[in-house]
């Protein structure tokens, strides 16, 4: 099982990643520098936070063009696992692999602080090791994480499961106190079509380990890492 | 050498928080007349050859310029 961090120019949640899947939890993983055209030894790919390429034009609408960005979208295509993490999503929604878009939050701010999540679908290849509503304590960092959506699209989203995070507050509850940038539907991670692409806005790899306030992110990867088992 | 100049627009359904903050700092400045305000993109192109650009202009907006999803587009060429 070998997964990859991808390193656009200005990325900055690499590291964190790399170290997560590393250290805590002893897999193997690289870095996939921007340039590469090949990512075929990957089993799940990681698109990092950060502020890929200064967020100029509109959050990843650069990046999305990329170069390996052509062998990851072909990597997706063939089913593989990819997930995109805060800036890491905004690309997935840029190269629509995600449908809808990320806009500034309605409050303007940059929004860093931990957040609850509510799990909406725990039969999936990120949150089987979940239970549906359970509540997660996982940090967003973001100043563009406002999901929006067309209303067929989130009627789509809704009907098949896709929505597998919801903003709430400590009990679970979905509520716009719970809401820290003004997502529609309190949308805070959505799945493709057959699920092998995940995008979130909140950071799971900053909430792996006690030391850090939280360990609720782990769920995500031992999910992922589960469904890579059983491959 | 013409010239394109392109203006990118937020849907009208989306939320403007820029604009609204905008807005409200013009009405506390007295102009209280202005009842919205919508914050877009202008772009400016010079490109290297004469001709009938207006379809590659139209693909660059909908590949890259503006996002289908949120925003809208229009370009003036300028010769």
């Amino acid at each position: 099982m070998k997964f990859g961090v991808v390193r656009f120019p200005g990325s900055n949640c690499d590291q964190d990643a790399y170290y997560v899947l590393r250290d805590v939890f002893g897999k193997q993983v690289d870095y996939i520098w921007h340039q590469e055209r090949d990512v075929k030894g990957y089993d799940c790919i990681v698109l990092p936070g950060g502020f890929s390429y200064g967020d100029y034009l509109r959050t990843g609408a650069i990046a999305r063009f990329s170069p390996v960005m052509e062998a990851v979208i072909a990597h997706a295509q063939k089913g593989k696992f990819l997930i995109g993490i805060c800036n890491g999503f905004q690309v997935l929604c840029e190269s629509h692999l995600l449908p809808g878009a990320l806009v500034r939050n309605t409050g303007l701010k940059f929004v860093c602080r931990h957040v609850y999540l509510r799990v909406e679908n725990a039969s999936t290849p990120w949150t089987n090791s979940a239970k549906v509503g359970q509540v997660l304590r996982i940090p967003v960092a973001h100043g563009e994480g406002r999901y929006v959506a067309e209303p067929e699209t989130l009627q789509k989203l809704n009907e098949t499961g896709r929505i597998l995070f919801r903003y709430c507050d400590d009990k679970g509850n979905i509520s716009e106190a719970g809401n820290p940038n003004g997502s529609m539907e309190g949308i805070a991670g959505i799945a493709n079509e057959s699920f092998n692409v995940l995008g979130m806005m909140p950071h799971p790899e900053r909430a792996s380990e006690k030391m850090l306030q939280s360990a609720d992110g782990k769920v995500i990867f031992d999910s992922i890492i589960k469904t890579l088992l059983l491959q | 050498m013409p010239q394109v100049k392109v203006y990118v627009t937020l849907k009208p359904t989306l939320l403007d928080a820029q604009g609204r903050v905008v807005q409200k700092a013009l009405n506390s400045l007295g102009y209280s007349n202005v009842e919205q305000v919508r914050i877009g993109k202008y772009l400016e192109l010079d490109l290297s050859e004469d001709g009938d650009v207006s379809e590659q202009i139209k693909e660059m907006c909908d590949k890259l310029l503006a996002n289908p999803i949120i925003e809208n587009y229009r370009y003036e060429v300028i010769k």
